[in-house]
């Protein structure tokens, strides 16, 4: 990021930070966490460790970072190298991100910027349009559809994390990533000393991973129908006969075509629940057990947004709820193809214009590498 | 050592001789090793040396008639056992005890789980399931639940599908479970609890009738060197079918046939690998050798079989790839140079 356009950047995450450290939340048992924060253009400073709120704010206001992070894991000496930190439990984390969705209208919002002169070109082209550098990055504006399936993927997870694992709701807690997607973090002594072998096949749980059909009583040869489930039975069972039979009237015929169709057919049917029923979250967040994770409330620097918390998913909306940097009018050279909405207003299409726009929206487009400061 | 409260019978004990409890009743009935000593004893020295030998062998040790009609024997050879094995101070000896005394409490345990499952004597399986290992078992409706995070700290460790959490019945934070399944779960967490015990124990000085015995011992670990070399390299559907028999479970006849394939390939002779078998519920040895020999080609018609390929082994849900099994056909391509394909 050039010099004066990190200046910019920086002085908006201070402001946001003098303004609203009500809104920056630490996990309980903070002084057990692993902190740790990055600044514009510098590597990642970790294994620091803070007793309290007061000690962060100072840490906020002194190295002004432009991303913190803070462990799910706890530890005995947080601030000591992984080895020697002395592992007490985690949190379970899930990661939700559109990304990984890989929805249609991806390619709407999805634009290149040429890492050699910084053109930005809509889609994906394997040389730069103007200079014809092959290198490229892909940049994402973060899209209204892609958070709605989003939200229905954290809604799968949740419902399994509550009906089947146990888990009570209120040991839920949902947050908009400050990107792309959502992040989930579940508070549960149960759940806590979970090791990242174990974590992964809780993974393979909730995307429906690895599922064989004799688990449903279809075997290679002589199935049975008793074995079949049964609607309102818990966990998989209970869903996939919920999905095979659609209501408790055709189950008896629908088994029986179940049944004929065979032992492949099925696998091919739990192959298209996997992808319908189970929720896509990416396993390497969850398995990580010494992972340090956004902080709630702070900025998260790919978008200007915030890490903000998600009391009522469906009512929310990331474009003003988690836009909080100030709104002062900011002068900016803007290209983006594609349209960037925020608080309900749009910007966009831009071709290397000459625009005034609130300070959130232009450190929206700087950190996407779509403006740069005049 | 955590002291229990499980209150068991004299029953109870002659299965689950591991108990501290049974330590306590042999106090409390007057033995003491020095009267174990006496020449009159030495059935019993026989009996507690014979208990080693079936395990060392990777069997498992029955009273003779399969029941216990004699506990205080049962109890006490146990016992005296425990002190041949601290005298012998043979780790690997030491090993196999535990586990095949883990795999013999196993079946009690099961049974015993089985047999109260409406009752009131469920008791004592709970209990030791849950002082000993802190899970909690409950039953509902005819089944054993335990919570998830108790079930996934255990089942990681076996790689079989039906072993993973999305192929279990859970609700409610909880996994169901049958007897079998519910013991077969911590089997491993046995035979670390007799062996954490047996190494917990200190070793009182030994009566002199028992010395020859012990000497037999360090003569019987000597034997175990010229078992089948395991080696790192061998790909995952063939280690799997080693840890299987390893663990005393039954391997399918397919399985089997890999395992002999694969290793006979890799230069293995049927000598070599006979001694694999051993921990199969079924094992014969004379069986054994003669499929292994039928199978290297050395007897009958002299056909050599071929190590099954990757997709027949994953039709027969024998295989666990891993991403170093990408772009092999067959098993004994894993860890070698890919050679080409096509004819
Ligand atoms: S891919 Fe082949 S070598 Fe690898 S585990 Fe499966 S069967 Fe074995
Ligand atoms: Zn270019
Ligand atoms: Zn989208």
């Amino acid at each position: 990021m050039l010099e004066r356009d990190s200046a910019l950047v920086e002085n908006a995450i201070k402001e946001y930070y003098f303004n609203h450290f009500d809104l920056v939340r630490i996990p309980p048992k903070p002084a057990q966490r692993e902190f740790g924060y990055q600044k514009i253009n510098g590597g990642m400073t970790r294994h620091i460790s803070i007793k309290d709120v007061k000690e962060l704010h100072l840490l906020l206001m002194r190295e002004t970072p432009s991303d913190v992070y803070c462990s799910n894991a706890y530890y005995s000496f947080p601030s000591m190298p992984m080895s020697e930190k002395d592992w007490q439990g985690a949190d379970l984390i899930f990661d939700i991100d559109a990304k990984d969705l890989a929805l249609p209208c991806r390619k709407d919002h999805a634009v290149s910027r040429c890492g050699s002169c910084g053109t930005v070109f809509p889609g994906s082209r394997p040389l730069c349009t103007s200079c014809g550098s092959p290198k490229h990055e892909t940049v994402s504006v973060t899209c209204r559809d892609c958070i709605g399936e989003s939200k229905k993927e954290v809604k799968k997870l949740v419902g399994l994390l509550v009906e089947d694992l146990g888990i009570r709701e209120e040991e839920v807690e949902v947050y908009f990533s400050g990107n792309e997607g959502f992040h989930v973090r579940v508070t549960n002594r149960d759940y806590e000393q979970l090791e990242s072998q174990e974590r992964a096949d809780l993974v393979d749980y909730i995307m429906f991973n690895g599922a064989i059909p004799e688990t449903f009583g279809m075997k290679r040869q002589s199935s049975s129908r008793s074995e079949l489930p049964e609607m309102g039975e818990a966990g998989w069972r209970g869903r996939v006969a919920t999905t095979l039979f659609g209501s408790k009237s055709r189950a008896p015929k629908a088994s029986r075509q179940v049944l004929a169709e065979g032992y492949s057919a099925f696998q091919e049917k739990l192959e298209g629940m996997r992808q319908t029923l189970g929720a896509r979250v990416d396993p390497k967040v969850t398995m990580d057990i010494h992972r340090i994770f956004r902080l709630e409330g702070t900025i998260n620097s790919k978008s200007g947004l915030a890490k903000t918390r998600c009391a009522d998913l469906d009512g929310f909306d990331p474009f003003s709820e988690a836009c909080l940097l100030g709104d002062e009018k900011v002068e900016v050279v803007a290209s983006s193809p594609a349209v960037i909405r925020l608080k309900n207003k749009k910007y966009g299409p831009y071709e290397n214009e000459r625009i005034s726009v609130p300070k959130y929206a232009a450190v929206y487009m700087i950190c996407k590498g779509l403006a740069s400061t005049v | 050592m955590k002291r229990c409260v499980l209150q068991p019978g004299i029953m109870d004990l002659a299965k689950y001789p591991f108990l501290a409890e049974a330590g306590e009743y042999l106090r409390d009935k007057g033995f003491n090793l020095e009267q174990l000593g006496h020449p009159d004893w030495a059935p019993l020295v026989e009996k507690a040396y014979g208990r080693i030998v079936v395990a060392s062998s990777g069997q498992v040790y029955h009273p003779e008639g399969g029941r216990l009609e004699n506990p205080d024997m049962e109890i006490l050879s146990f016992i005296v056992a425990v002190i041949l094995l601290k005298a012998a101070g043979i780790n690997t000896l030491t090993r196999r005890f535990s586990l095949a005394e883990a795999r013999r409490a196993e079946r009690f345990l099961q049974q015993d789980l089985w047999a109260n499952k409406d009752k009131k004597n469920l008791d004592l399986p709970l209990k030791i399931i849950s002082e000993l290992f802190g899970i909690r078992v409950h039953v509902e409706d005819d089944e054993f639940v335990i919570k998830v995070a108790d079930y996934l700290q255990r089942a990681v460790h076996f790689h079989e599908k039906e072993w993973k959490l999305v192929n279990r019945r859970v609700g409610a934070g909880l996994v169901h479970l049958t007897s079998h399944e519910t013991v077969r779960l911590i089997r491993t967490e046995l035979g670390q609890y007799i062996s954490a015990r047996i190494q917990s124990i200190s070793l009182p000085p030994i009566p002199d009738t028992f010395k020859s015995r012990v000497g037999d011992l360090v003569t019987l670990a000597g034997r175990f060197a010229d078992a089948p070399v395991v080696s790192s390299d061998y790909p995952p559907c063939v280690k799997h079918a080693i840890e299987v028999l390893e663990k005393g479970e039954n391997l399918p006849h397919s399985g089997r046939f890999l395992l002999a394939t694969y290793l006979l390939a890799r230069g293995q002779t049927a000598d070599q690998i006979a001694p694999l078998f051993k921990n199969a519920p079924d094992y014969n040895e004379r069986i054994t050798r003669y499929q292994l020999e039928h199978i290297s080609g050395s007897s009958g018609r002299g056909t050599k079989y071929q190590c099954p390929s990757c997709d027949k082994l994953r039709s027969e849900s024998l295989c666990f790839k891993v991403p170093e099994c990408d772009g092999i056909i067959n098993p004994i391509q894993f860890g070698r140079k890919r050679g080409t394909a096509n004819a």
